[in-house]
């Protein structure tokens, strides 16, 4: 049975949004997807899946609030602790029980609401073996970043370049938070954080909700809707432990690919897919998961983005919307905000960002540090 | 059952053990720091608790006046539509007399604890607070109650701005 994306529903990212609650912010993505896709939450949608992690919440038990916001009171809900691609994959699964006809997925950040992120992020090392050494988490970015360096042979203006891209990629989408004509110069000659790592390298925060409406094949055709087709979609978790990674490559997001690949019956990746989001919460994981997913030979990426191979007139357009660099990091949101622009693409709806004549886009997400998870949807349109 | 035995095996673990570092153990606490939005409805709400008033919101379709106020209907799935100011007299729908605290400790004075249905809002609607001014024998399911506010210089915008609901006598306003 296929599934497919009926309705996309977005508020825009910004750096803060004292104005609105988290419930607000998810009432306008969930009122956006559901005008969108044409259906009403309170009698059409079967079941709701939200993507939080209590931490970046600041309460527990996150999935008993969600309800009201999104139509799904006294319904089928649940939430997946895990990031938004995780979540659609869960929604995907349930259509093909048959059990359910349409699926909602929900994901959001109000990081603006945490006083102390890197205080949270930190709580996710390893009580006994990492946490006694006090140091910043994004230190495990830099080391990655160095590993990387190393085994590709990649230059750190490569890392530029994919930050110079992404940010200017955002001017051309509204929704973006940090959209700037940033050029690589100023990257390479921004603060040193946690080397190879500058401070341009790493994502700002920023809040916002994504919400995508799924279908059967049954239920969008009942609804003369025109989907965009979960072809294949795939998650794979590495060892959590730092002392045992391979450091040199995003495992988790290969084995991802090779999941969803195999459901999406792609053989050969870098000749079949049109275009990518990927996950670039610092600059190198843009390389890092375009090697990873099979999009970039190991050791390629850099010297691609160097040449304009990423750029939206490039071979493979990656990151068209801005990525989190551009857009913001949304913490759990961040790998369906990358199913959403995979969606708007082949719907020929991204505006002023729309490349033309895309058929075949994949959507990767990794659930950021400390985590070694990540996940890869195959989003396509037509047979 | 475990009356009848004396002695169990293994070693027992006194507080003294952990505090004199005898037991192999690692700390930490999270620096985990947070201030949330309140959003439309939530900051009308609390600044009109400091006013010593209660706010609701309307939903033309459901006709439904909502408390705790929101800005959407979660029947309807639609924005609602007016602010509209309840009253702070209520019935009491449940309550609980809490002997223990949140330490597990006995409490001298139990704690009495409940949720009541306001006035002019929608039935099953209103607050959880604590009552007053009334014993654990006295209280009882249907009972009409009316907050009691803390003085104006000491209300902070919270819903402890009430100090408890207390008994509706006949004579009060
Ligand atoms: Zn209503």
């Amino acid at each position: 049975m296929r599934v497919g994306i009926i309705g996309v529903g977005m508020t825009a990212f910004r750096p803060s949004t004292p104005e609105y609650s988290w419930k607000e912010l998810m009432f306008e993505a969930a009122s956006r997807a559901y005008a969108d896709a044409g259906v009403d939450p309170r009698t059409e949608v079967d079941s709701f899946v939200t993507c939080a992690e209590d931490y970046y919440e600041g309460f527990g038990i996150f999935d008993e609030f969600t309800p009201d916001q999104l139509g799904g009171a006294l319904r089928p809900v649940c939430t997946v602790t895990g990031d938004g691609l995780q979540g659609l994959a869960n929604a995907f699964m349930q259509i093909q029980t048959g059990l359910i006809d349409i699926a909602v997925v929900e994901a959001h950040s109000k990081a603006s609401d945490i006083l102390t992120l890197e205080g949270i992020i930190e709580h996710g090392l390893d009580p006994i073996w990492n946490k006694p050494l006090g140091g910043h988490p994004f230190l495990i970015a830099g080391l990655e970043a160095d590993a990387f360096v190393r085994k590709t042979r990649t230059s750190v203006k490569a890392f530029a370049a994919v930050v110079a891209k992404n940010r200017t990629n955002a001017l051309r989408n509204p929704l973006a938070a940090y959209a700037a004509k940033v050029d690589a110069e100023q990257v390479l000659s921004s603060a040193e954080r946690f080397a190879p790592l500058r401070a341009l390298d790493i994502a700002a925060p920023a809040d916002g909700g994504v919400v995508l409406v799924l279908a059967s094949e049954a239920a969008a055709r009942r609804r003369h809707a025109n989907p965009v087709w979960i072809r294949g979609i795939g998650w794979a978790s590495d060892s959590p432990t730092l002392e045992t990674r391979d450091w040199t490559q995003a495992a988790y997001a290969q084995l991802a690919a090779e999941m969803a690949y195999r459901l999406a019956k792609v053989r050969r990746p870098a000749t079949e897919i049109d275009f990518a989001e990927v996950d670039d919460r610092f600059s190198y994981k843009e390389l890092q998961h375009l090697e990873a997913v099979g999009l970039a030979k190991k050791g390629e990426a850099g010297r691609t983005v160097l040449k304009g191979g990423y750029d939206p007139g490039g071979a493979l357009p990656v990151n068209v919307a801005g990525g989190s660099l551009g857009c913001g990091n949304v913490f759990e949101a961040t790998g369906l905000h990358r199913a959403a622009e995979v969606a708007l693409q082949l719907r020929g709806d991204a505006g002023s960002h729309q490349i033309d004549g895309v058929r075949v886009g994949v959507a990767q997400s990794w659930r950021y540090i400390p985590s070694a998870t990540g996940a890869v949807a195959v989003l396509g349109v037509g047979q | 059952m475990t009356q009848r035995i004396t002695k169990w095996p293994g070693v027992e673990l006194s507080a003294a053990d952990l505090n004199e570092g005898k037991v192999t153990q690692t700390r930490f606490r999270p620096n985990a720091k947070y201030a949330w939005s309140a959003g439309e409805a939530m900051s009308r709400f609390l600044a009109e608790l400091q006013n010593g008033r209660l706010i609701a919101r309307t939903c033309r379709s459901c006709k439904r006046i909502l408390f705790p106020p929101r800005m959407f209907c979660e029947v309807c799935f639609r924005p609602t539509d007016e602010w509209t100011y309840i009253q702070d007299t209520g019935t009491i729908e449940t309550f609980s007399i809490s002997y223990l605290d949140t330490d597990a400790k006995r409490i001298p004075d139990p704690i009495l604890v409940g949720v009541v249905s306001l006035d002019g809002a929608s039935p099953k609607m209103g607050m959880m607070h604590y009552f007053g001014d009334m014993t654990k024998d006295e209280i009882r399911i249907g009972m009409r109650v009316k907050a009691v506010w803390k003085p104006w210089e000491e209300r902070r915008g919270s819903v402890l701005d009430i100090r408890h609901f207390g008994p509706l006598r006949k004579d009060a306003k």
